[in-house]
Order: structure tokens, then sequence, then C-alpha cells
């Protein structure tokens, strides 16, 4: 069949991402009166912590929230992806997208980039062992369909989202054995007090408190290997002075998360220390172009909501209506900064794979094969690490955390697609 | 949300509940082969995001489709291990 390509769209907003920071962009514009259209490559808007099957998601905000994109006009694209953005022209961007492996080019006047975050996932022995998945990804997976009713789950990694994703699971009917994470009690315990001075954070302050009952809960504890055959069998884990293991059959390894930037960088915009860099009203140093959300600065989803508000406000113009959001963000965002010290990564994270440990897992290029002192661009060139399908997602982050190197400055399309999509 | 559909999993129909991901549906099946690597080792689901393409399946002869972004549809052929 040969490809088609739709007429262009039109619109004074696109947002791209429609997870919390882009359904709150989306609606917001639209009900100020935007002509307003949101681009998610998955099946439902949501993002990764509105994820749902079904006829609505279980959570209050976020069934709110969709109901009232729903009731503000604005034109929804699910299971497309945007693989390319450009600036024509002064308040003329287009975005390619990408439906069933066919193109659409869509024009905004405004652009808001609400793309989200990824996990940071570390390689260690035995970490692409089929049953070793990501911690947002136990989450992500879980409220897709998958069952873990008397699986026997082991958490590792670090970041405030193992107690919610060890709760979410061990609700769902998971034999948990133990959450480990890798930050010392110390530190963290510094991070909760400090929530407790912010009367508005009262209700995360509490949550954490009560995430911390969890058991079995350890802290200064981190990955040695997973092994198994053909599966993830067992686990072992070290205090950094004697080790253990723990049989399992599903593995939730994550380390915190890293912001979804290729389409940023791509379109030109500045970051700053791997974030996009905004002003006040979240414009990026590309004009009309906007960010909310994560790739702004790991926030969570207060933060992702109030800094969405804020772009509908300032994309649709009304800059008095926004004003009120900025403060607003700026008292979230201090709770963020908090939050990415305590939980910080350890060094000895840095020694876990071994020279046979895969870190390209689409091309299977082990660490051994890269040298420390060359460039994610000699990587590609020498041994086709960062070629493969994932565009470097994985082992350019990995990369970048081990080694220090830069990401290279992507080229479209941003995801694969098929040819036919191109032509 | 309750309700079940009927797809194909190399060849063999299965019972899923209606809406879930492939992704869900195949690792409920016990799938452990999702796609083999390029030294031949068995992959399954990273990420559950679309972004590692570990979980690539071919959905109904279209090959290298993230099964973790689609959801089930009945009568639906997968192919895994490719």
């Amino acid at each position: 069949m040969p490809p088609e390509t739709r007429e262009s769209e039109r619109y004074a907003v696109a947002v791209i991402g429609g997870g919390p920071a882009g359904l709150a962009a989306a609606t917001i514009a639209a009900e100020a009166g935007q002509r307003v259209i949101v681009v998610d490559e998955c099946p439902a808007p949501g993002g990764q912590i509105w994820r749902y099957v079904g006829e609505s998601p279980s959570n209050a905000a976020a069934r709110k929230w969709m109901a009232r994109l729903n009731r503000s006009g604005a034109a929804v694209a699910t299971s497309t992806a945007v693989v390319d953005l450009r600036k024509l022209g002064d308040a003329n961007f287009q975005l390619h997208t990408v439906r069933d492996g066919v193109s659409a080019m869509v024009k905004a006047s405004r652009v808001v980039l609400a793309t989200g975050a990824r996990e940071l996932f570390l390689p260690f022995p035995g970490w692409t062992l089929p049953g070793v998945i990501g911690v947002g990804a136990g989450q992500a997976l879980l409220k897709s369909g998958m069952s873990v009713r008397g699986r026997r789950v082991v958490i590792a990694g670090s970041g405030p989202l193992l107690l919610p994703v060890a709760a979410t699971l061990r609700h769902a009917g998971a034999r948990l054995e133990v959450v480990a994470e890798q930050a010392r009690w110390e530190t963290i315990a510094r991070f909760t007090l400090g929530l407790w001075r912010r009367p508005f954070l009262l209700t995360q302050a509490i949550r954490y408190r009560a995430g911390f009952l969890t058991r079995p809960y350890r802290t200064g504890t981190w990955i040695v290997a997973a092994e198994g055959e053909g599966k993830v069998q067992r686990v072992t884990l070290t205090d950094g002075r004697k080790r253990w293991s723990i049989e399992c059959d599903l593995l939730c390894a994550g380390f915190g998360l890293v912001p979804n930037v290729e389409l940023a960088r791509l379109a030109g915009c500045r970051l700053q220390d791997d974030f996009i860099a905004i002003d006040e009203e979240q414009e990026t140093s590309v004009e009309g172009i906007f960010a909310a959300g994560e790739p702004t600065g790991i926030g969570g989803v207060d933060l992702a909501l109030a800094e969405g508000s804020l772009v509908g406000y300032a994309a649709a113009g009304r800059n008095k209506e926004a004003e009120p959001w900025i403060r607003r963000c700026g008292e979230l965002r201090t709770y963020a900064a908090d939050l990415a010290n305590a939980f910080r990564l350890r060094p000895e994270l840095r020694e876990l794979a071994d020279s046979e440990t895969v870190v390209c897992r689409c091309e299977d290029v082990k660490l051994g094969a890269i040298r420390p002192e060359w460039t994610m661009r000699q990587a590609k060139l020498y041994t086709r690490a960062g070629m493969g399908a994932c565009q470097g997602r994985v082992c350019g982050s990995a990369l970048h955390h081990l080694h220090g190197w830069q990401q290279e400055t992507p080229h479209p399309p941003v995801e694969p697609v098929p040819v036919g999509a191109l032509l | 949300m309750t309700g079940t559909v009927e797809i194909y999993a190399n060849g063999q129909p299965i019972l899923v509940a209606s809406g879930i991901s492939v992704a869900a549906a195949l690792l409920n099946a016990g799938i452990t082969d999702f796609r083999v690597s390029v030294s031949g080792e068995p992959r399954a689901p990273l990420c559950g995001m679309g972004i590692c393409q570990e979980c690539r399946v071919v959905i109904n002869g279209v090959p290298h489709q993230r099964s973790c972004l689609v959801a089930v549809v009945p009568g639906m052929r997968v192919a895994t291990g490719d």
C-alpha cells in the first residue's frame, strides 16, 4: 500500500506528550480559546503515572484532567509519534508525525514539549535477562495489564519511585522480597525532615513516612548481579560489606529518571545541566517553543501539572493568569531539587558492570569493547554502540553516567519509522 | 474493562484481558523471548514505555512493533523471537 501523507493541519498550539504536564497545557490553552492539538505515542493519554486500561483511569486527578481536556475542545492524536520538529519561521513550526507507518505534517504557531522522562538504566551483570525491568517499567507494565500475582519481586536501585511502585506491586498481589535503595539512610532522612518544614508539602511527607514503613526496605544496598537460565531467577545484593542472594521472578531495577530531550535538542533548544533551559514562563531558548514537566527538571506530577498550567496560559498569551503559577512552580521546584540531592547515586554504581557486561543492548556491545576516553560518536563508529533501534537512549544515558560522555545532537527521525513514512 | 479477547501468540490462541498492552499479554502468557538479540540472547521488555525497543514483536505480519505501546485487538496475530 503506497504511503499517504495527510494535508498539513494547522494549530495555534501543538503539545507533544499527553502526560500530566501536556494534559494541563493543552486543556488550559484550549479553554483560553486557542486551537490546540496534543500528540502522544501511547494508545491513550496519561503518560507514565496516569497510564490505564479500560474506559478511564482509576486515579481521580487523572480522570478530572482527562474529562476537562475532552470538554476543552483540544484535538487529541494518540498512537502518534513525533519524529521531527522544525522551526520554519516566526510562529511557524512543523511537527512530522507518524501513526501506523503513515506520515502527517502538523503545523503550529507554538509548541509545548511535554515529553516526560525515562528511567536511567545502569548496566550490571545479568541485566539483559528477561524478567529484569525498570522500576517505572514495573508501574507502566502493571498499569498496562501485566499480572504480578504471586510473583516474587525484588525492587532495587534508587529514587522516590521505589516505594510507591513497591506499594502498587504488593497491592496487585506480588510477593515483595525486598526494596533496596542505594542511598544512605542519613541522606534520605534529612530529605524527609525537610518536607515537614514546608506545610504545603505535608501530603508528600506523610506519603514518604508511610512508605518507609514498607517492609522490607533497605537503604545503602545495591545490586551486584542478576542470574538465571533464560530469565531472572536470582539477584545478588550488597551493602558494601556483605553480599547475599535472593530468589525472584521479577527484578525491577532503575536508578532515577532522565529527561526525554531529543526533540528539544533537535529543534535547537538550549539545555542546562541536561534539562531544557527555560525562562520564567517556561519558554525555551527557541522563541515559540515551551517546555513543561520532567524535561525541565525531574519534579513529579504536582510540578508537572503546575508547569503545564503555566505553559497553557503562557502559550495562549494570557500572561496575567500565568503569574500565580510561576510562584507555585518555584515552590514545587525547591522540593524537586531536595529530592534529587537525597537520591544522588553513589560511585560504586559505576563499577557494577564488568568488561563482559552488555552496555548497548540493541547491538550487543560489551562494556569492555568501549574505551572510557572515547566520545559517544567514536563508540558509535568503532563498535556500533548507540546505533541501534533505541537510538542510544539506553546506552547513551548509561555511558553519560559511567564515563561522563556528552550525548550527540540527534538527527531526525528521532524514533525508528518504516522507510515508507519518510518517502 | 472486564472482558477477554482472543489473540494468537506464535500461532497459539490465548485469552487475554480486553484493552491490555500486547507486552502485558505476552508476559502474562509466560513468554520470555519477545525478540532475540544480535548475539542470540532472548530479550523481553525492559522499560515498558516505548524507549528501549526490547519488546519488539511482529503484529499481523508487521515487524518491529513496540508491544508495550499497542493494545490487544481481537484476532491479533503476534509472533515473537524474531
